[in-house]
């Protein structure tokens, strides 16, 4: 309990709060399906447990999350449905220990009383999830959670969601989030989806087709059937559709597909190729490379007028923009220096400034939702990394290395990065990993089959 | 004259073909598949005797006999001087079948960024392209694509490998198979 330290509050004003107001504003607004009524106990501010999320290879809290109660035989089952995902999100995210539940004393029960703590302290839990669900009349699901800190013996965070029932999956991720974010100070990362490449198929006929899964790889499914090549999807804001390259009719070109029609839409009408597109962050822009006669240069393309402006004039390759969170400036590459260095200029395409100078290429550039980070690729004697840097350029630290790391995707809340990891020769797969930015916790994302180009969504759809 | 060439030119693809084919089984025998396929720069030979079936004007002429495909440096975009004899060769074929259009298709090694080379492929099939219309052809023929590392032409992750992959390859579009 010592190294837990009870501390660090962060002298953020106001985080204590942030998290459930963001939960109930954003859940309301973008998925009416899922009611949700939240019943915010706050507890006083007191010393408490807490992972100090910033440091590197900390030791994962002890976390006992029980099954969550339920009275009749089905709502027990969907209890423990539930928690099975939480504990398995928690593990997942490197920062929790879920503790084994057969150690546990103390079985599934109301969430009315208060717990016997000597019995979770006994197991050397630190924090303890408990929670109740109930079967409505109207078929609906009513999920009601508790946080308490163990060795303080303290209530520290409460929540019930309604939904309906086959939302289930959803409503673990909205408790793991919840927990995470009560217990790190941090917005959760578990209510989100990751958008990708499926591949298929010898290399040199590679099949590829755009699929889409929840962070923990549930609700998988293919949103284009292979015909055509496709590649780098990218989520918009509110996460109604996805920007990518299709090679429909043999021609390398951006596509939006809008997620709730499932159809394709292409994105200007441009001679030759355009590439590499991103969603600005208010959703209304998408800025993407157009290449003619050899010379690839940035371009931003309002939604509405689908009128493109030109952002460089390069006679050198300009590719890979990506927005700052705020919009007012956007990252690249650019190999105008005579190989693949990151460039940051503003929104409008002015003050365009080299910021990486270390030996190597960089490339991809991707802006951290918290804003205070860019995640690159490097290419140096023959290997590949992922790695951050600040937005001047200083600050470099490489988190990955292998035969072939390529494309950062970010977690909504600016901790962990995503990418895609080739390993050599003919047969070589490609696999989605995930890494925190601190270099820890490097893990395999899992997926039905190879995987590449990762993007991941915002938080709440 | 054109015809000339034509023929001077497929009667080397022949002696080549030739001179290549013991030692590809000689490798074959003795070292990997790998090996095989860096012993082999140049597009797939094909069998001597089917050469004399090949109808001209056909994929098959332009492939076996003049060479579909020309070669770039590690991230570069310019015509090597090595590859200029197979440029002139396309050029002349395709002045000699003018009904014929055709598609560059520019393809990078795997040891690059998707975007990137994306671009970087799509620079080289322009650069195969200019080369093509300073020798005469019509750039009203002429298309480009850029497939990036997406189509590789040989598996594996070797120097001899990604050296095939750095590619610009012409492709006929109204020309018959063989």
């Amino acid at each position: 309990m010592t190294r837990l330290t009870r501390m660090r509050f962060r002298n953020q004003a106001g985080w204590r709060d942030a998290p459930a107001r963001l939960a109930a504003s954003a859940l309301a607004v973008l998925l009416p399906a899922l009611f949700l009524g939240l019943a915010t106990l706050s507890g006083p501010a007191r010393a408490e447990v807490r992972i100090d999320i910033t440091r590197g290879n900390i030791e994962p809290l002890p976390i006992a999350v029980t099954d969550f109660f339920g009275v009749a035989p089905e709502e027990a089952a969907l209890g423990a449905q539930i928690s099975d995902v939480v504990r398995a999100n928690l593990e997942r995210s490197g920062l929790f220990k879920p503790l084994d539940k057969r150690a546990f004393i103390q079985t599934a029960a109301s969430v009315d009383v208060s717990p016997r703590f000597s019995d979770w302290r006994i197991i050397n839990a630190q924090a303890l999830a408990n929670g109740a669900i109930a079967i409505q009349p109207d078929g609906t699901v009513r999920v009601e959670m508790r946080l308490w800190d163990v060795f303080s013996e303290t209530y520290m965070d409460g929540a019930a969601f309604s939904s309906e029932r086959s939302n289930w999956r959803r409503i673990a991720h909205i408790v793991s989030d919840r927990i995470y974010q009560r217990i790190t100070g941090e917005g959760g990362i578990f209510d989100t989806r990751v958008v990708y490449v499926a591949e298929s198929g010898p290399k040199d006929r590679r099949v590829k087709r755009l699929a889409i899964m929840d962070q923990d790889g549930a609700n998988h499914r293919f949103l284009t059937d292979g015909t055509s090549l496709v590649l780098t999807p990218r989520f918009s804001p509110a996460q109604q559709e996805i920007t990518y390259l299709s090679y429909f009719n043999d021609r390398p070109r951006v596509y939006l597909f809008d997620l709730q029609k499932g159809r394709q839409e292409l994105l200007g009408e441009f001679p030759g190729m355009t590439f590499a597109p991103r969603f600005s962050p208010d959703g209304n822009s998408v800025v993407m490379s157009h290449a003619r006669e050899g010379n690839s240069d940035i371009y931003v393309m309002d939604l509405r007028s689908r009128n493109p402006i030109r952002l460089t004039s390069h006679p050198d390759i300009d590719t890979s923009a990506t927005f700052s969170p705020d919009g007012s400036q956007i990252t690249f590459e650019s190999d105008r220096s005579g190989s693949q260095q990151i460039y940051v200029m503003d929104s409008d395409g002015r003050n365009q400034q080299r910021i990486s100078f270390g030996r190597g290429r960089y490339a991809t550039p991707v802006w951290s939702p918290r804003g205070d980070l860019i995640a690159f690729t490097k290419q140096r004697s023959g290997r590949f990394h992922i790695g951050v840097m600040r937005p001047d350029g200083s600050g470099e630290r490489l988190l990955t290395e292998s035969f072939l790391d390529e494309g950062p995707t970010w977690s909504p809340n600016g901790r962990v990065i995503m990418f895609f990891r080739q390993e050599p020769g003919e047969q070589g797969g490609v696999a989605l990993y995930s890494v925190d930015v601190t270099g820890y916790n490097l893990r395999r994302v899992v997926t039905p089959g190879d995987a590449s180009d990762p993007a991941w969504s915002p938080r709440n759809r | 004259m054109r015809f000339k060439i034509v023929s001077l030119i497929a009667a080397m693809a022949f002696v080549s073909a030739c001179a290549t084919e013991p030692e590809e089984d000689a490798a074959a025998s003795s070292a990997g598949a790998q090996e095989t396929q860096a012993a082999a720069p140049a597009p797939a030979a094909a069998p001597a005797a089917a050469a004399e079936q090949i109808a001209p004007g056909s994929q098959r002429d332009f492939i076996v006999n003049v060479g579909d495909r020309v070669y770039f440096d590690f991230d570069r975009s310019d015509i090597r001087g090595d590859q200029v004899a197979t440029l002139e060769a396309q050029a002349a074929w395709l002045q000699n079948f003018r009904g014929v259009t055709i598609v560059v298709e520019g393809h990078a090694d795997e040891r690059g960024t998707r975007e990137y080379n994306l671009a970087l492929a799509e620079r080289r099939a322009n650069a195969h392209k200019d080369y093509l219309v300073s020798l005469g052809v019509d750039p009203a023929r002429v298309e480009t694509v850029s497939y990036g590392k997406e189509r590789p032409a040989v598996l594996g992750s070797n120097e001899a490998a990604w050296a095939q992959n750095r590619r610009g390859v012409v492709v006929l579009r109204n020309a018959p198979a063989s």
